[in-house]
């Protein structure tokens, strides 16, 4: 077993209100200093050692994300 | 006319749907999402809600359930479908329309009677609009920013498949105002408002909507 992490992203020119929301409210908690901030979504999937990088590209691009909006990174880290 | 409405786990609108169906003089169908059976029917409505419990994205698992494999191949060989806010979700999501929708601009859920514009009265669901003719419909979604790269709002402009554009201010961040589309052959649409919420000004805003549902009719009827 291997454990990869797929992260999705929007893409940098669609609007991600969430990520600005997040970026205005660190001010009034009172941090100072993050011009932006963007939320994506994170991924953590368990696979089975016969599952080639093909296989896990396929699934982050046709169901994890949505090419049409979001941007994904596929990577395999250490368990 | 048999018109089939899908019900997914966690959809909402298929009662008012069907019922939208009924107020046409067509007979409505209750489609249900683990099926790999259209049951016959003319065309297509997906209705609104949160399908999967808008899980992963609004419309990404559905997309993949049994009846929408059906409806994608009933569309591509013409079938009229109709996608109502979730269902437009779908729809998007299983590639039988461009773009995509996310969250409104200012993060509310809109829930408000919004006047759209018909602005192409081509397709199987507009034909009995007036072209410019402005409806008043309910408008009731959290994730209903219409989004799509350049060059897809240059083709949807240009061959003028914007079918419903928003009158005022944009309640949701839509590119271009953009309320509904439908695909190149015109029998593919979807919109984020709510027509079948108003096809009896007993129980919506108005019964503008209501010719969505006739439109259909005739465009059966012709076929």
């Amino acid at each position: 077993m291997a454990r990869v992490v797929v992260d999705v992203m929007p893409k940098p020119e669609i609007l991600d209100p969430q990520g600005q929301a997040v970026a205005n409210a660190l001010p009034r908690l009172g941090f100072d200093g993050i011009t932006a901030v963007r939320q994506g979504k994170h991924f953590e999937l368990e696979v089975a050692d016969d599952v080639d990088d093909a296989t896990l590209a396929k699934i982050a691009e046709n169901f994890l994300a949505n090419p049409v909006i979001e941007d994904w990174t596929v990577r395999r880290v250490e368990a | 006319m048999r018109v089939g409405v899908i019900t997914f786990p966690g959809t909402l609108d298929d009662v008012d749907a069907l019922r939208a169906v009924k107020y046409a003089d067509g007979e409505a169908v209750p489609l249900w999402h683990g099926d790999h059976d259209l049951k016959g029917v003319d065309a297509v409505i997906v209705p609104g809600g949160f399908s999967y419990g808008d899980y992963l994205r609004c419309g990404a698992i559905a997309r993949f359930a049994p009846v929408m494999q059906e409806v994608v191949e009933a569309a591509n060989k013409g079938m009229p479908v109709l996608g109502i806010c979730n269902g437009f979700q779908i729809l998007a999501e299983a590639h039988l329309l461009p773009g995509a929708l996310v969250r409104n601009h200012k993060l509310h859920f809109v829930c408000r009677d919004q006047w759209l514009k018909v602005e192409n009265n081509t397709t199987a669901w507009t034909t009995r609009y007036d072209p410019g003719a402005e409806i008043l419909v309910p408008l009731k979604s959290g994730e209903g920013g219409y989004q799509a790269n350049e060059e897809t709002l240059r083709e949807l402009e240009g061959e003028g498949r914007v079918v419903f554009r928003y009158v005022g201010e944009n309640p949701n961040g839509s590119r271009n105002n953009i309320a509904g589309i439908t695909n190149a052959r015109g029998n593919v649409v979807g919109l984020m408002p709510h027509p079948e919420h108003a096809i009896d000004a007993l129980t919506g805003p108005t019964d503008d909507g209501l010719g969505m549902f006739l439109s259909l009719l005739d465009s059966v009827v012709k076929a």
